[in-house]
């Protein structure tokens, strides 16, 4: 086979790889993992963190603002402490609250913020005091047998 | 009536012997095949410095194996489409769609798929080729000629293989997430926003997609070292060069399916 | 004297795992003459090729061409020699995914940095030498067995060696090819000034063209000699040769238990 002919179909294989690759990263895949360069970590203590994990959605009104970078137990207050990794592009104040959250009934976990009204901001290790910890369902289905069980309890 | 000399002759030993032999050289062949992987990649200077014969490599192992893997990826697609959708209605969550094809195709079966149609369409010839230029001699001559055939004819199918199986995976999973769009989308009517969107907000490009590419690059550097050492090694006749070619395709989809469980274990261990 | 031995082998011994194959070889190749390596099919005249060529190296004794010990050469060594050196295999051992001009132009590519034109040149020359400066651009699947040794023949001595070593090559031809290739060795010695090794067991083929024969048989050399030499030797082994008799002593059976005992005859039937 003549030479050139060879080296174009080769040619038109590798862009054709390296076009699929494209698309696999562009349009399938994101970004996930934010960089340490254009993002800020920010602790939050939890009571429970559920069922929580790294890398799950931090959401604020919705939209995913960051993401989970780590979990951690702390041995001395017998607390979870979450690292929340936040996008360079989103800023919040100082009094904002972080709750553990659910998609759904039995979705996925991930942590809502709620902004509060301070006109400081976040900055990079920085902590957030206002926590609510996961409700987990195991507990509410407990409470809710119990409470049905005293209402029809008699007097 | 057997009695202790029948010891000598007894089916029991022989097999054991049988069974020993075997062993022996089974672990010699790996030893050679180790020695012949570090021979190849100390002689691959020619194939980078002279890139032409690469290409050239590239050509029989890349190009030509196109068809079969876009045309399988396409089904591939499809399929996961049809049952993906089947699956996900029962729980209402069609719009996952996307997601199912996209990681299935990204994380497993586009590099495993891809590389077990490259290991039948590309290893068996590069086996053949590199056996019958051996029964035929076109490797001593070129010994004779001062030529290292390990060099020129070796290392250059190796490193195309090398490059052409990541290429062959990412067009593979591709292809699939069209088929499975084509289905899910066009034939089924999921929501086009909703499957594209999940996917994208589903799919990692470090855990998954990057992750898919690394294994694909394992499985070539795997699949070629196994058909060219296959090749090399293979007695110089019409049977031995047969032979090859069938243990080739065995034994590099058994490698490829091992080190996919290998690698999945290691990826995505720590993930959830 | 030494510079006039282009090939010395002296008592050389090699074997393959236990099998010997050569026990004690001696053979020297004088510059200029084409010298015949005779002996039945699998007596080792190959493997004294693949020494002399240094893709194997003796288990005793020496073998050196051009004053270097073969066997002592590391790659670098042996690879420089190698390309005073050519080789016609068996078959013509062409490259069967190129064509007849790339074939014979592979060595001046891979040796040399010589520009596209004077390959060309060169190329054809050789071509033309060998009669098949037409076929420049047919691949090797399109000619006959006798072309492509000739080809084959062509590759060998493209880069001018000073030796040039011949595997069976007059096994599988017609006896007009036959004669072309036996012609040809010897006129490409003599036009040349190459030293030939020819290893064959075509004795009336082989006594036309040669200078000195030696005959090989388990693993030793039993007769020498020239051409006239051997056609009047008296030699059991070579008379057997010579004129291709059936028995002699080299037996028509392989060794066997006595055939009578084989069949049984005598004993009875169990």
């Amino acid at each position: 086979m003549n030479r050139t002919v060879l080296d174009f179909w080769v040619g038109l294989f590798v862009v054709a790889g390296i076009a699929a690759l494209l698309f696999l990263a562009l349009k399938v895949g994101s970004m996930n993992t934010v960089g340490a360069s254009d993002s800020y970590e920010v602790a939050a203590r939890f009571d429970n963190i559920g069922g929580l994990k790294p890398r799950a959605p931090i959401k604020s009104a919705g939209v995913v603002v960051g993401r989970v970078a780590d979990i951690h137990f702390d041995n001395e207050t017998y607390e979870a402490v979450v690292t929340l990794r936040l996008d360079n592009r989103y800023a919040f104040p100082k009094d904002t609250s972080a709750a553990i959250m659910t998609s759904g009934l039995l979705g996925e976990q991930y942590v809502g913020l709620e902004a509060g009204g301070d006109s400081r901001m976040l900055k990079n290790q920085d902590q957030i005091f206002i926590t609510q910890s996961a409700v987990v369902l195991e507990n509410l289905i407990g409470r809710f047998m119990y409470g049905q069980a005293q209402e029809g309890a008699p007097q | 009536m057997p009695t202790t000399c029948d010891w000598e002759n007894s089916v029991f030993k022989r097999s054991i012997e049988n069974l020993g032999n075997r062993t022996l050289q089974a672990v010699w062949r790996i030893g050679f095949a180790a020695r012949f992987f570090v021979a190849v990649l100390l002689h691959s200077g020619t194939a980078f410095r002279r890139f032409g014969l690469t290409i050239r490599e590239m050509y029989f192992t890349g190009v030509l194996s196109l068809i079969i893997i876009l045309v399988s990826g396409l089904f591939v697609g499809m399929v996961l489409g049809l049952q993906g959708y089947e699956t996900l209605q029962t729980y209402g969550a069609e719009d996952a769609l996307g997601i199912l094809v996209a990681l299935s195709l990204v994380r497993e079966l586009g590099p495993v798929v891809a590389a077990l149609l490259f290991a039948s369409r590309a290893g068996s010839a590069i086996t053949a080729e590199i056996g019958l230029m051996k029964a035929t001699e076109q490797l001593s001559a070129m010994e004779m000629m001062a030529v290292d055939p390990i060099a020129r004819v070796v290392a250059p199918r190796f490193w195309a293989g090398v490059i052409s199986m990541p290429l062959l995976a990412a067009l593979f999973s591709a292809m699939g997430i069209f088929g499975g769009y084509l289905v899910g989308v066009q034939l089924i009517g999921v929501d086009e926003g909703a499957f594209w969107s999940q996917m994208k907000s589903a799919v990692d490009f470090e855990q998954d997609i990057l992750n898919g590419v690394i294994k694909s690059v394992v499985f070539g550097v795997a699949i070629t070292t196994i058909a060219l050492f296959e090749g090399y090694d293979a007695p110089p006749t019409a049977e031995g060069v047969s032979g090859a070619t069938t243990r080739t395709v065995v034994t590099s989809s058994l490698a490829v399916l091992a080190l996919d469980f290998i690698l999945t274990a290691f990826m995505f261990r720590g993930l959830n | 004297m030494h510079n006039d031995n282009l090939v010395e082998i002296e008592d050389v011994e090699f074997g393959y795992g236990d099998r010997p194959v050569l026990k004690g070889v001696n053979l020297t190749a004088r510059r200029g003459q084409v010298i015949a390596i005779m002996g039945s099919s699998g007596c080792g005249k190959t493997t004294l090729l693949r020494l002399i060529g240094g893709q194997l190296k003796p288990g005793q004794g020496r073998v050196r061409v051009a004053g270097q010990s073969v066997g002592e050469l590391g790659q670098a060594g042996l690879y420089r020699l190698r390309r005073k050196m050519g080789m016609l295999f068996q078959f013509g051992a062409l490259f069967t995914d190129i064509s007849v001009f790339d074939n014979v132009a592979f060595q001046l590519r891979e040796h040399t940095d010589l520009p596209e034109d004077a390959i060309r040149d060169l190329v054809l020359m050789k071509l033309h030498a060998v009669g098949l400066r037409g076929a420049a651009q047919l691949m090797p699947a399109e000619l006959s067995g006798g072309m492509a040794r000739r080809v084959a023949l062509a590759r060998a001595i493209a880069l001018d060696p000073m030796l040039v070593m011949y595997d069976e090559p007059f096994a599988g031809l017609d006896p007009i090819s036959l004669g072309v290739t036996g012609n040809l060795i010897r006129r490409l010695t003599d036009t040349l000034g190459l030293t030939s090794l020819v290893v064959t067991h075509d004795v009336q083929e082989s006594l036309k063209i040669v200078d000195y024969i030696y005959f090989v048989s388990e693993g030793v050399i039993v007769a020498e000699g020239t051409a006239a030499e051997i056609r009047a030797s008296d030699l059991p082994y070579v008379h057997q040769f010579v004129h291709g008799e059936a028995d002699g002593p080299v037996p028509f059976h392989y060794p066997a238990p006595p055939y009578a005992d084989d069949l049984r005859l005598g004993k009875q039937r169990v």
